[in-house]
């Protein structure tokens, strides 16, 4: 058990995730308007799919490895999670879309 | 019916997404070549955090709120989640791209659009 194992892979995991949309595919997706208002939406029901799942203890988590913060049940560390899911897929969607015009 | 709380959150996921790509127009799921490109590289790379991570003890599944079908430690939801998450946003961006298609070009590059002329 690593003392706040799960907030610290969150974190890295949002940094890998905005270094490679930013630096290494250079998709640059988080720069755009396009990125924010989809995923607004898409992290309102984020929420509510941890907050179920969470709220239901489907899932549940080691309160060592949290820290403690909790937004509808949920730890907060799980945004982190979803984001970096989310960004690090729109970004290599994007990039194979831009490789591939043809694709589009 | 508590079994099927997982099963039922991720099936809530491709109903409520599923007109995104019929009704507003997405086509992720007509470009599965693409979106198999995208959401599985990920997907992957998720999976072996949720492996160590269930492994280290960090999270676990109540076995009385999935169907009961494991595939390794994880119950099939928790396998199918990371298929069925990152569709449903590339649904949403495919489909805020569809209503507001200049949307898509990075903030400089839009600005660079409206002050230097046409090529």
């Amino acid at each position: 058990m690593i003392p706040l194992g799960y907030t610290w892979a969150a974190l890295l995991a949002c940094a890998v995730a905005v270094t490679v949309d930013l630096v290494v595919l250079r998709t640059r997706m988080l720069c755009t308007r396009l990125f924010w208002a989809s995923y607004a939406i898409i992290v309102v029901f984020q929420l509510l799919v941890n907050g179920v799942l969470t709220g239901t203890h489907t899932v549940s988590y080691d309160p060592r490895v949290i820290i403690g913060w909790r937004i509808a049940y949920a730890p907060v560390e799980d945004l982190g999670f979803g984001f970096a899911l989310v960004c690090l897929t729109i970004s290599l969607w994007e990039w194979w879309g831009g490789r591939r015009p043809a694709a589009r | 019916m508590s079994q099927w709380t997982y099963a039922a959150v991720l099936g809530g996921c491709v109903l409520v997404t599923l007109p995104l790509e019929f009704v507003f127009g997405a086509r992720v799921y007509r470009r599965c070549v693409r979106a198999a490109l995208s959401v599985l590289p990920v997907a992957a790379i998720f999976v072996v955090w949720d492996l160590l991570a269930t492994g280290a003890g960090w999270w676990w599944f109540d076995e009385n709120r999935v169907l009961g079908v494991f595939v390794g430690p994880l119950p099939i939801e928790e396998w199918l989640f990371f298929l069925v998450v990152p569709m449903a946003a590339l649904l949403t961006l495919e489909a805020v791209r569809r209503l507001r298609p200049d949307w898509a070009h990075p903030r400089a590059a839009q600005h660079h659009r409206r002050t230097d002329p046409e090529p």
